[in-house]
């Protein structure tokens, strides 16, 4: 996984001279012909649509029907940006976004951390925290809508077990929040959790050692050694966690349905409701192109921010 | 320098023993894909979206046909229900590779015909095979035919229906002289007094249903409801919004009345309502017909199912859909395949009284009246469900597990549960309406 060798960073490259040499043509074909089959899938398989989705976003193009259909300029996607539910389906992604990220990044290092200082059963810790991740969110869903069922389902009956009031996990739009969200933390923190191992493993025990010595408590040595030195983990983490929250379908179109009252429905499921079940190929092409600027956005902004950082405290 | 040229000679001469293997094993498959043609895989190519109890049921019909017809083959796949196999459907039959005969929901066909997806039944062969008009439940066979031009071949009438517990019933007093019905409702007063009665002999619930997380219903249940009062919510193939103020306020609030007054749960989803009835602590549950299949595995749990009675309207509504056998429009289908299509077509309607298992009332009128069939109870309980059947309005947007449904499902479980008032809530239909009816249609209708 990419992402995991991301998590130690790379050597600057020292000598410039060198990079500004070009290298040999042997060497450069052999470069081409080693990401070819990269290259070929990535054409073939994102930039290719993404080109089609662009054209399609301009046409009244349908599922139904071969073809493009007519041309309708701009109008898919002024009519996009004035549907007020297309912005609350996208308000809805940025509130999973907003509830999810912050808690799986926390949860995510605390995990990792106290992992990481068992003397004893790492690996069952390490495994057992990681499991949910590779369970199919399918059947994840399967089983918190059964323990969420209203009446008769295990969580429900807890609550009104403890004489508390039993939340409407999917009848209510908060409820069906508070559901989605318990879920998700349970699922996906595993893969968090994976990166802050990884990176725990890179900082040199004799740190920790030293600080001992001038009388570091395990907390103090955990504030002021392990979370400043996990800063560029944590950086990666919340960038990837942000994405992918962003991107959020699955579980709450399997949970929720995008319900109650589609209060919950985040913008993919916007998409895929106006895109493939009423067939309106163009506008949900139009739909998507706004959603995919949105996210390069934030992913460009993010990055922009990341260097003006390096390179200010460089200077 | 050898031993690297010996090695390359072989890594290639591997390579290309691999590739070809691969080529040889697919060949068919893979020059026909490539060529974008559909490998004739079998004599009759069968999509279809039913799985549980109706998949169960349709393998045997398969099976049957099989057994009648040896020299055919069928090849039947199995498609998510809903959104993922209409999807797949069309695009399939746009881009010329479609299946020789499919499922269509009625409620979906207006579009599926509008987008030039279908075969005219008149050209399938079918009428010399015996597949006329008045061999059909009229309802279905009306919802069959598009702008004067049939498409489809209904193979069922799937009505919403009225389940209800026969010892909480009789405990009740709700059960006729004969003990196998219920005495006659005539109205909302008197349907919600059995509600109510059933309520008391529960000890919990007087009904259940699928409310939360589940449009669908939601929308069956109202459609059927306000279908007693009023017209179609839209007319003009989906273009006009033509809702009663009036009746549809009205509808809501007897939707309310049931669910506030505690007579039902106004939170519940599939599998609690299921939980509640199977368990008989829900007198009555309501749902489609294709519920039964499930309930019969319940030991010692005796149900009975009856059409709706009228509820604010004079006559008995049944919200209903249908199944209906099509054949995707293939410029390229030969005329022999073709008539195996329309065999197999056949076969399927003379097989239907194995489908009725599943609930359905068959459409085919030779079984709808044979003793096959009759001798299935409850399923010849709530035949006349499928003469009164109400279907969704024809528009590009209606229909079975469409966006439509979900939209104002979604505001249909708002006023179920009690979140907003009559008032609001057709309101909000009204604005749910406005989305669709000024949206710009994917194809024209006619």
């Amino acid at each position: 996984m990419t992402t995991v060798a991301a998590t130690r960073p790379a050597p600057e490259p020292l000598a410039p001279a060198a990079a500004s040499a070009p290298p040999p043509g042997s060497e450069r074909r052999a470069g081409l012909l080693l990401s070819a089959p990269f290259l070929i899938v990535y054409l073939l398989f994102l930039v290719g649509p993404l080109a089609v989705g662009i054209v399609l976003s301009f046409f009244n193009t349908t599922t139904v029907k071969s073809g493009l259909g007519g041309w309708v300029g701009v109008s898919n996607y002024s009519k996009v940006l004035q549907d007020s539910l297309f912005w609350d389906a996208m308000w809805h992604s940025v509130l999973f976004t907003l509830f999810t990220t912050p808690p799986l990044v926390v949860l995510a290092l605390a995990a990792a951390v106290l992992a990481h200082r068992m003397p004893r059963g790492r690996v069952f810790y390490r495994v057992a925290f990681f499991a949910p991740y590779v369970v199919p969110s399918s059947v994840v869903a399967l089983i918190f809508l059964w323990m969420y069922t209203p009446q008769v389902g295990l969580i429900t009956k807890l609550f009104s077990g403890l004489g508390l009031p039993v939340p409407d996990f999917l009848g209510s739009t908060s409820g069906g929040w508070t559901a989605v969200v318990l879920m998700t933390l349970w699922w996906t923190f595993g893969f968090n959790f994976v990166l802050y191992t990884a990176a725990l493993q890179d900082v040199p025990p004799d740190v920790y050692e030293a600080a001992a010595i001038d009388g570091a408590g395990p907390w103090q040595q955990i504030r002021l050694i392990t979370v400043p030195l996990l800063a560029p983990t944590t950086s990666l983490v919340l960038i990837l966690q942000i994405l992918a929250s962003l991107k959020v379908f699955d579980q709450i179109y399997l949970l929720l349905g995008g319900g109650p009252n589609q209060s919950t429905r985040p913008v993919i499921e916007y998409i895929y409701d106006t895109g493939f079940t009423s067939y309106r190929g163009g506008y949900g092409a139009a739909a998507t192109m706004v959603y995919f600027v949105i996210i390069v956005a934030v992913s460009a902004a993010w990055y922009g921010l990341r260097r003006w950082r390096a390179t200010s405290t460089a200077a | 320098m050898s031993g690297a040229m010996a090695r390359r000679r072989f890594l290639g001469l591997g390579a290309g023993a691999v590739l070809g293997a691969g080529l040889a094993a697919c060949s068919s498959p893979l020059a026909s894909g490539l060529a974008g043609a559909q490998p004739d895989t079998a004599d009759v190519i069968f999509w279809n979206l039913f799985t549980g109890g109706d998949g169960a049921n349709m393998v045997l019909m398969e099976q049957d046909f099989r057994k009648s017809h040896p020299g055919v083959s069928v090849e039947a796949t199995i498609l998510s229900w809903g959104n993922p196999y209409y999807t797949k459907l069309a695009l399939a039959t746009a881009s010329g590779t479609p299946p020789d005969v499919g499922i269509s929901h009625l409620s979906r066909l207006p579009l599926l015909a509008a987008a030039g997806l279908l075969t005219p039944v008149s050209e399938t062969g079918l009428a010399d095979l015996g597949v006329t008009p008045d061999r059909f439940t009229p309802a279905a066979w009306q919802k069959a035919t598009v702008g004067g031009t049939t498409y489809a071949v209904p193979l069922d009438t799937h009505p919403f229906v009225l389940f209800y517990n026969v010892d909480l019933a009789r405990k009740a007093g709700l059960l006729n002289a004969a003990g196998d019905g219920l005495k006659p409702m005539r109205n909302a007063a008197d349907f919600t007094d059995a509600v109510r009665a059933m309520k008391d002999a529960s000890g919990r619930y007087g009904a259940v249903m699928s409310i939360t997380a589940d449009p669908a219903t939601a929308w069956r249940y109202f459609s059927m409801v306000y279908s007693g009062l009023a017209g179609p919510v839209v007319t003009d193939s989906g273009t006009k919004i033509s809702v009663d103020d009036a009746a549809m306020q009205e509808a809501f609030a007897f939707l309310q009345s049931l669910t506030k007054g505690g007579l039902m749960p106004s939170v519940l989803n599939g599998s609690g309502a299921n939980a509640l009835f199977s368990t008989g602590k829900a007198g009555f549950l309501f749902d489609g017909e294709w519920q039964i299949p499930s309930y019969r595995l319940v030991k010692d749990f005796h149900f009975n199912v009856v059409p709706f009675p009228a509820l604010l309207g004079p006559k008995p509504v049944a919200y209903a859909d249908s199944h209906a056998l099509v054949i995707p429009h293939n410029p390229n289908r030969s005329a022999g395949r073709t008539r195996h299509a329309a065999q197999f077509v056949k076969s399927l309607l003379d097989d239907s009284a194995v489908w009725a298992h599943g609930g359905h009332v068959p459409a085919w009128l030779p079984t709808q009246r044979s003793t096959a069939f009759l001798d299935q109870s409850p399923q010849r309980n709530y035949v006349q469900a499928a003469f009164t059947a109400q279907y969704d309005p024809p528009a590009w947007y209606t229909g079975a597990g469409s966006d439509f449904q979900n939209t104002v499902g979604a505001t249909i479980i708002e006023a179920l549960s009690g979140r907003t008032s009559p008032k609001k809530a057709t309101a909000a239909m009204r604005a749910d309406l406005k989305r669709y009816t000024t949206a710009r249609p994917p194809v024209t209708m006619k």
